[in-house]
């Protein structure tokens, strides 16, 4: 079978819309266009069934009651709902807030936003493979903390943090637990009771649902919490995020979720043994390449490799027919290497050296033997011209050399 | 990031890519950049001792394909010209042969602070030279 080209490597970043979704939405968009919040004609109760019937999808695939979900317009604003929102509406317990260095912009932005208004955020660090230390996390909690926000699965290194331990440590000592699943929802187990998670960001893009629309999880019992919103308007969603429901996005959601409750552990199967089959390959044609993050509590579908002594951008350069990311700073707006990888100890160099590979639903073998060929090639090429490869053969210990750091 | 047709092309077929020995004392050798900030240029040059025109110019990147770009142009530019005429290429020259992005600026100015080390090296082996020529001249005058 001819491959096609490019190739898509990076679901991590956003996935295409199932083909069984987009058929669902199609006619919230015309026929069926009523606005899910108008009560007195047909228009608006079809809406409103659509959406309610996707929210029992949503519910359902994460082991929570349709009640507890709130649709918003994605994951960026669910974290944003969460943190937020507790920190208003407890503000009188506490203003301590408990994170990880490698969490997402959306979580990390937010609670510095919060440091200026007064209130105290401890960014705990990672160990080597990327996980939090459980007694970091107990050492860092006082009688101030009103949140825990700890991500389950990382978007650039895929490691899966020990989510129902940290919702016990939690639970024990009566502190609200958020976490951004995003990148795990739909792609591993994640039930909300058997982590005891109190709220939960999930966004329909990053599991073949569409752009633009995403959900909080919000616990209503044992705890029950409560959430100043943040957008004021209309009292949609039990008050907690007004504005008109974006009906065709939330069914094709719901739809989305249905999909990958159903296909979810043959998916995770099908991805973890081509994730390994491209870890092979590569580590048979190439010396001194490292995966960042515990290979062991890791999502399926995630390789995050460090190819030592090339840049990542030239090496993004040279697989120009296959889309995937890259921790360098060349490739990053802010000109900084992945704060992820650094943030692992692991030395800028590696950061600079990283590629992210996600696959997803339609990534076939064919894609990760032509993808595993041309890294290798491009790789050795790319060597043969650092001077950091001819150093190291040379026998200097990089680390140890005066560098004109500009 | 579109790239350049220039750049592009000094991707994928670098001109002088290799190494020369590092102990010729007509080679001057320049390593400039640091792995943690993403670019590392090594850059040498081969003097002719009779005319002083650079015979031979090569260079090994780590780097983005800007920087590669970059440190690529310069030893086809280098080629040809004497001491003097190398240490005026400046980066803006580089910028604008290769249509370099402002993000891409510190490319060029790392080429040219390579060039700026080589030379600088060549020198201060051609003096170190000169200094027990000196030296040695003397007791047998």
């Amino acid at each position: 079978m001819a491959i096609k080209l490019p190739i898509y490597m990076d679901y991590h970043a956003t996935t295409p819309v199932d083909p069984r979704v987009v058929e669902a939405m199609v006619p919230f968009f015309t026929e069926h266009f009523g606005n899910a919040a108008s009560r007195n004609h047909p228009f608006g109760w079809e809406a409103e069934e659509a959406v309610e019937r996707a929210r029992k999808q949503v519910a359902d695939l994460i082991g929570a009651n349709p009640k507890e979900i709130v649709f918003t317009s994605g994951a960026t604003e669910s974290d944003n709902l969460a943190i937020k929102g507790v920190a208003e509406m407890y503000r009188e317990k506490g203003n301590h807030i408990i994170t990880a260095v490698t969490e997402h912009k959306a979580v990390i932005d937010t609670c510095k936003r919060l440091e200026k208004g007064g209130y105290r955020v401890t960014y705990l660090p990672v160990q080597q493979d990327g996980l939090v230390s459980l007694d970091d996390l107990r050492s860092a909690i006082s009688d101030k903390t009103i949140l825990i926000t700890i991500m389950t699965a990382n978007n650039e290194i895929g490691v899966v943090q020990p989510i129902a331990e940290i919702g016990a440590i939690a639970k024990e000592k009566g502190i609200l637990f958020h976490t951004d699943a995003v990148q795990a929802v739909g792609k591993i187990p994640f039930n909300v009771n058997d982590l005891k998670v109190d709220m939960a960001s999930i966004s329909a893009h990053k599991m073949y649902g569409p752009k633009g629309v995403g959900a909080l999880y919000v616990r209503r019992r044992n705890p029950r919490v409560l959430l100043a919103p943040i957008i004021d308007g209309g009292g949609h969603e039990r008050g907690m995020r007004s504005g008109t429901l974006n009906v065709p996005g939330i069914v094709g959601f719901g739809k989305a979720a249905e999909l990958c409750r159903q296909e979810m552990a043959a998916e995770a199967e099908r991805l973890r043994g081509l994730c390994e089959r491209l870890d092979r390959k590569l580590h048979a044609g190439l010396d001194e390449i490292y995966i960042n993050g515990s290979v062991a509590h890791r999502l399926p579908h995630n390789l995050n490799i460090s190819f030592a002594y090339v840049e990542g951008e030239s090496l993004l350069m040279g697989i120009n027919d296959v889309a995937v990311s890259s921790g360098s700073a060349c490739t990053s707006a802010s000109l900084e290497p992945s704060y992820v990888l650094k943030a692992l100890g692991a030395g800028d160099d590696l950061a600079h050296s990283s590629i992210r590979f996600g696959l997803g639903r339609w990534t076939t073998e064919e894609e990760v033997d032509y993808v595993a060929d041309k890294l290798i090639s491009v790789v050795t090429r790319l060597r043969e011209m650092s001077p950091l490869y001819e150093l190291a053969k040379e026998g200097v210990d990089l680390s140890t050399m005066q560098w004109q750091v500009h | 990031m579109a790239y350049s047709t220039k750049v592009i092309d000094h991707y994928e077929n670098p001109r002088n890519v290799g190494a020369m020995p590092k102990e010729d004392p007509n080679v001057g050798t320049g390593l400039v950049g640091a792995p943690e900030c993403g670019d590392v240029m090594k850059l040498q040059v081969k003097v002719n001792p009779q005319t002083g025109i650079i015979d031979d110019a090569k260079f090994k990147t780590f780097g983005c394909g800007s920087a590669i770009a970059s440190s690529s142009l310069a030893t086809e530019w280098l080629k040809g010209k004497t001491v003097e005429q190398a240490l005026a290429i400046k980066n803006t020259d580089i910028v604008n042969e290769l249509s370099l992005p402002p993000v891409k600026i510190h490319c060029s100015v790392l080429a040219e602070d390579a060039i700026k080390a080589a030379i600088g090296d060549y020198k201060k082996k051609q003096g170190a030279k000169a200094v027990p020529a000196e030296a040695h001249a003397q007791p047998s005058a």
